[in-house]
């Protein structure tokens, strides 16, 4: 048997969602978790896609790599075989594929484009964007490729927490603007891929307060509007305190000096302060993943990388996440 | 410590104290302590410089905004009491965006009230108010504008919209008011026009096509509702856009101080760069970097190897298990510091000459007033 049809293995079973969507506020590090995420699920001969919705470039800068097209492209190789593809959707280009494929609009496409019809057209209306950028995901996750699904998962860097509601509720804002037409069965087939088992939203956040409590509003409108919340995915997360109580000051003292360290009392004091300092943190984090936990969904905690995130950085993450439960 | 040195001194206190400044600006990546900044800037020029100041907020934390006073979204300045004025004589007003209101209330001074039901009822109407992308910065220029020209502040200050990219905050209004400027609409409502005989190209032809592609994919209703919106803003356009121009003119003037708020991360100081790069090509002026969260170890001659090497052997020995985790502790801190350093590097490399000031993480989440006042003193620190 050639490599290429080797049946990949199963999915692992804590992800079990064909398209798996990333939110969570800004500054979180939604897109570093989505790439980790696409990373983990294509280990093992699985090929998965990495997409982009908000024309950031987040992964091209994520990868060190071009900008990325409107096109599938080849991002990174997965442990085991695997294959990671990265797209950036565009609206604009969305909505020329679009009707190209139904009006074979041709060279008159690339003329309304110069016109400015195009952003004219997706700005208007800007559930008519995220109608265009959702469906475009929706048909890389069904798209078959010969006996196989093209894509074992698909991994959505989505907006943020404060519009993922809006974003994917698409047949609601084109309802109010589309009441027939093409447009309207699109997004109802959009939607009821979003709300099906297929899907799964994660949100990302981080032990701080307004990540958190974003998160929890996240989780309820989510909720509400019906879309299936996966996993609270905790980034940069420090373990949680260890019991027992502060050191004092001497006996840091006698630490120190046993270690061979300076025992000054500027050092032990400074360092006292930094302990201290610490503990309040760490306080603070204990009592947000009780808020978290309070949600009654899987949690997952990445670690914080001191390095900051970069490949390696990256398949460290992409391990924490296969080996969540 | 090393790496600082490059950038001068930010001053905020010269900067609220001086009273051709009526206005300050922050702007930056989402999830840098904006709004805090924001906040905690205006509480400081009203109690330390005793000026009459108005902090417009765009998206507070509710604890913050509680803080504050802000209770209710209603779009007016408030007084917040409680606050420490007495020796310098200055006021603290806060008011939240209501985006919808605001750009309601500028239909109804536009048109009259016939018309502006018309409006209000379109269905493009209503997307556009509340959802379209740049209306929010849109509206945040228009209140600013609205309260720059009431004239009953020493100083106004402005947090922006968590946009997508901060640069939204300068484009949105540019990009709503030509969409406002309805040459496209025209176009796209009247193609049998200036589709006649004597006009015949492949322009002209292909926008009759997109004109029946539009009905044929959206349907004809909101053809019909997009003409009525059209027809109905037709008498505001002029307006729009001159007022655009007017708070775009403001920005530039020397009374506007912009300050870049940013935390230590690569998308954070990234995008502070192309503000601060796009601020100079806009020739607006920019005052300098406000760089939040930065760590700071108290015992920077303690190295982190030094450290992790000595916590090792701690280990090892037994019996100090307390001074094993400071140590590590400090290690780590020192080690993000160090990071933060080079990732801060990047800007004051690009821009050598903008003045900067770290602020150090606080350990807690600032939710009082208390906790602002903290910020601004160490935002302000000599």
């Amino acid at each position: 048997m050639r490599a290429a049809e080797r049946p990949a293995d199963p999915a692992p079973t804590q992800w079990p969602a064909r398209l798996n969507v990333v939110t969570g506020k800004g500054g979180t590090g939604k897109t570093s978790v989505a790439a980790a995420l696409a990373l983990a699920l294509a280990a093992d001969g699985r090929r998965t896609l990495l997409v982009e919705v908000e024309g950031r470039q987040g992964i091209a800068q994520l990868f060190g790599t071009d900008p990325l097209p409107y096109a599938e492209r080849h991002l990174t190789d997965a442990p085991g075989g695997g294959e990671v593809r990265a797209l950036a959707v565009d609206a604009e280009e969305a909505l020329l594929e679009y009707l190209d494929m139904f009006y074979k609009l041709g060279a008159a496409g690339r003329a309304l484009r110069k016109l400015g019809a195009i952003d004219f057209a997706t700005t208007i209306a800007p559930g008519l964007r995220d109608v265009l950028l959702t469906g475009k995901v929706k048909e890389a996750t069904t798209r078959k490729a010969g006996q196989r699904r093209a894509y074992d998962a698909v991994v959505l860097d989505a907006p943020p927490t404060g519009r993922i509601g809006r974003f994917l509720n698409v047949t609601a804002e084109t309802a109010r603007l589309a009441k027939v037409g093409p447009i309207k069965t699109q997004s109802e087939g959009v939607a009821a891929l979003l709300r099906s088992p297929m899907t799964a939203v994660h949100v990302v956040t981080l032990l701080e307060e307004m990540p958190v409590q974003e998160t929890v509003d996240a989780v309820a409108e989510l909720t509400q509007l019906g879309f299936p919340v996966g996993r609270v995915i905790v980034n940069a997360a420090r373990p949680p305190l260890p019991a027992g109580r502060p050191v004092t000051a001497a006996e840091l003292r006698r630490g120190l000096a046993a270690a061979g360290l300076p025992a000054d009392r500027d050092t032990v004091a400074g360092l006292a302060a930094e302990a201290r300092d610490q503990r309040v943190r760490r306080e603070l984090e204990d009592s947000l993943r009780g808020d978290l936990a309070e949600l009654g969904l899987p949690l997952t905690e990445l670690p914080l990388l001191p390095g900051g995130v970069d490949r390696a950085g990256l398949a460290e993450l992409s391990r924490a996440l296969v080996r969540a439960d | 410590m090393p790496s600082e040195a490059a950038a001068p001194q930010l001053d905020v206190d010269q900067i609220l104290a001086d009273p051709g400044v009526r206005i300050v600006v922050c702007c930056g990546a989402g999830g840098v302590g904006k709004t805090t900044t924001a906040a905690a800037l205006a509480l400081r020029a009203a109690e330390q410089h005793g000026r009459r100041t108005v902090v417009l907020t765009i998206d507070p934390a509710r604890r913050l905004a509680q803080s504050l006073g802000l209770t209710e979204l209603d779009n007016t300045p408030r007084q917040v009491k409680g606050i420490d004025v007495e020796a310098s004589g200055g006021e603290l007003h806060a008011m939240m965006l209501d985006m919808k209101r605001t750009f309601d209330d500028v239909v109804l001074q536009h048109t009259d009230p016939a018309k502006a039901q018309e409006i209000f009822a379109n269905p493009f109407y209503q997307a556009m108010s509340s959802t379209f992308a740049g209306t929010q910065e849109y509206m945040a220029m228009e209140k600013l504008g609205q309260l720059h020209a009431r004239g009953e502040w020493d100083l106004i200050v402005v947090d922006t919209p968590p946009s997508r990219s901060a640069l939204d905050f300068l484009d949105a209004p540019a990009r709503l008011s030509r969409f406002l400027d309805g040459r496209m609409l025209r176009l796209l409502l009247a193609p049998a026009r200036s589709g006649g005989r004597s006009m015949f190209s492949l322009v002209t032809a292909s926008f009759g096509m997109f004109s029946k592609v539009v009905q044929k994919v959206l349907g004809a209703q909101l053809l019909t509702d997009l003409s009525g919106f059209v027809a109905a803003l037709d008498s505001m356009f002029g307006g729009f856009r001159q007022r655009a121009e007017q708070t775009y003119r403001i920005l530039q003037a020397r009374e506007t101080a912009f300050l870049l708020v940013a935390a230590p991360e690569p998308d954070a100081v990234r995008e502070a760069a192309y503000f601060a790069g796009r601020l100079h090509s806009e020739r607006m002026p920019l005052a300098g970097l406000v760089l939040n969260r930065v760590h700071e170890p108290t015992v920077p001659a303690l190295d982190a190897e030094a450290c992790l090497a000595a916590a090792q052997r701690l280990a090892e020995a037994g019996g100090h298990d307390g001074t094993v985790d400071v140590l590590r502790a400090h290690a780590a801190l020192v080690q993000q510091a160090q990071r933060e350093q080079r990732v801060a590097a990047r800007f004051t490399e690009a821009f050598p000459q903008v003045p900067a000031v770290s602020v150090t993480a606080q350990p807690a989440d600032v939710h009082d007033v208390d906790g602002l006042r903290t910020i601004g003193a160490a935002i302000s620190r000599p």
